[in-house]
């Protein structure tokens, strides 16, 4: 994948198995965020085959790739929530594509789902009235609201501060644990996704846990580190901290 | 600074042209295709439409004054001031009506559009729609297209008959003309050629305003600087467009009405 001589991406492929959570490394301008918007069919590789779900998504049209993400949910980098629209309806977004009409269905779900993220109370407010870890929070209840089969994560605690981002990757935990659904996690802090791999999230007492040491969660978890637009790095926890490629090293100290 | 060569240049702009070509067509054949998004085309005629009408009137206004009052002067020396309601009446009808209104529509709308829908896409909001399931041109470009044809239309009306008011205003007050005499004049002078002429320019130019505008706006790249660059490209591209459009729709439609 090239924009113009720049190449970003090269001979990239993985496989990401059902219920798998993989978090994607690699410094800035490395390709992290465009892996994403291959897998949901926003940007077109210029060579190679992604399946997603089944299906290729470089042989689709546009129409028939909104099908298809219908079963995906994405939070972007910078929550990319609609400014023209309210909480509850940038929430509601997709259930109103799909009904028409905002009923008390839809209003359920969507005050079910902000709950989920703990933003129940700010329905009528406007995204610009949000703090960033809130709007990011908005944006991940967005992309749930449909229980999605495929989660995408583009940096979702990019720009946040220490707490903040403890929240976030709070509630990706949450989301991976009770729902179990298969995610891609496109971090630049690694700390992120060692918290997720040593950490679980207990139902009973509604937060997250640290595993006893050498206990890994439930939901299995996997690394994947760019660099120079190619796959350096493909595998779980204790690969990568066993690794002897000296800039994987130098990457995670 | 690094010149482009010639040739690029030109293909630059002919992909440019296809391009818009290709998003003009798309915009109109989502019209034959579901969902329609009805509610938003209302929303958008609320602020293309009614959001603009304190501008036309101002603009129409003060456009059939300095008519009537430059024009005053030369037909006086003619002996024909009492035909300044038919001047202002054929001026306003059939070009300066459609046209200026045209003009200050784009000027507010086309970059409205330009830097609303660039921002959605530099801030990835676009992505974002697209994401779920929902295609930005349905949403997004054919209702501000539908609307400001739709609108554009009544506010060429309006702006003929505010321009006819500020041509009366001028008569009567500074010129001393019968107000009655003003009207009939005004009124008898225009022929269906001129009245068809004047509702399907605005028809034209608000196609224009809106496509032009969504186009800059969707295609808009590199951040603030971007949207900043893509407004100001849809305000002049617009107006230009307008400006030669209006040539040659009024020679076409001179060649095919059977003009006197």
């Amino acid at each position: 994948m090239a924009f113009g001589d720049n190449e970003v991406l090269r001979g990239i492929s993985f496989h990401l198995p059902r219920g798998e959570t993989k978090a994607i490394f690699g410094v800035a301008g490395s390709g992290k965020s465009l892996i994403l918007k291959l897998a949901l069919g926003l940007i077109r590789p210029d060579s190679g085959r992604i399946i997603v779900l089944g299906e290729d998504v470089t042989q689709m049209q546009e129409n028939q790739l909104f099908e298809l993400r219908g079963k995906i949910g994405m939070v972007f980098q910078e929550s990319a929530l609609f400014d023209s629209l309210s909480v509850r309806e940038n929430v509601a977004f997709r259930l109103m594509e799909e009904h028409g009409v905002y009923d008390d269905d839809i209003d359920r779900r969507v005050r079910e789902v902000l709950r989920f993220v703990e933003l129940e109370h700010t329905l009528d407010l406007d995204p610009g009235e949000l703090s960033g870890g809130m709007r990011r929070r908005v944006a991940i209840a967005r992309a749930l609201i449909t229980h999605p089969e495929l989660l995408l994560y583009d940096s979702p605690t990019g720009g946040l501060d220490p707490v903040t981002s403890n929240t976030i990757i709070e509630l990706i935990v949450k989301q991976r644990d009770v729902y179990k659904t298969s995610a891609l996690l496109v971090t630049h802090r690694l700390q992120d996704a060692f918290t997720m791999a040593s950490h679980q999230f207990d139902q009973k007492a509604n937060r997250m846990v640290h595993l006893p040491k050498g206990q890994h969660c439930d939901v299995p978890m996997s690394f994947l580190i760019l660099r120079d637009g190619k796959v350096i790095f493909d595998g779980g926890v204790e690969q990568l901290v066993q690794t002897q490629d000296e800039y994987i090293r130098e990457y995670i100290s | 600074m690094e010149l482009t060569s010639p040739t690029e240049l030109a293909k630059e702009k002919v992909l440019t042209v296809q391009d818009y070509f290709m998003f003009c067509l798309q915009a109109v054949g989502n019209l034959f295709r579901k969902p329609l998004y009805v509610a938003d085309m209302a929303l958008q005629a609320d602020t293309i439409g009614v959001g603009s009408l304190p501008i036309v009137v101002l603009t129409g206004f003060f456009t059939g004054a300095v008519l009537a009052l430059q024009t005053s002067n030369t037909l006086e020396r003619f002996g024909s001031i009492t035909l300044v309601g038919q001047l202002v009446s054929t001026s306003m009808v059939r070009e300066l009506g459609p046209v200026l209104t045209s003009l200050m529509v784009a000027g507010r709308n086309s970059s409205g559009m330009a830097s609303e829908l660039g921002s959605m896409v530099v801030t990835e909001q676009i992505d974002a729609m697209r994401a779920l399931g929902t295609d930005p041109m349905k949403k997004l470009v054919t209702p501000r297209v539908v609307a400001t044809v739709f609108m554009l239309f009544f506010l060429a009306i309006i702006s003929d008959l505010v321009g006819l008011v500020g041509g009366l205003a001028i008569s009567k007050l500074l010129l001393g003309l019968d107000a009655r005499q003003y009207w009939s004049n005004a009124w008898q002078i225009l022929v269906f050629q001129d009245i068809f002429m004047g509702l399907i320019k605005p028809v034209i130019f608000g196609f224009i305003i809106a496509t032009v505008g969504c186009f800059y706006g969707m295609n808009a790249r590199g951040g603030t600087q971007g949207v900043g660059r893509a407004t100001t490209q849809a305000m002049v591209a617009a107006s230009v467009l307008i400006l030669a459009v209006d040539l040659i729709v009024t020679r076409l439609l001179m060649a095919t009405l059977s003009y006197r």
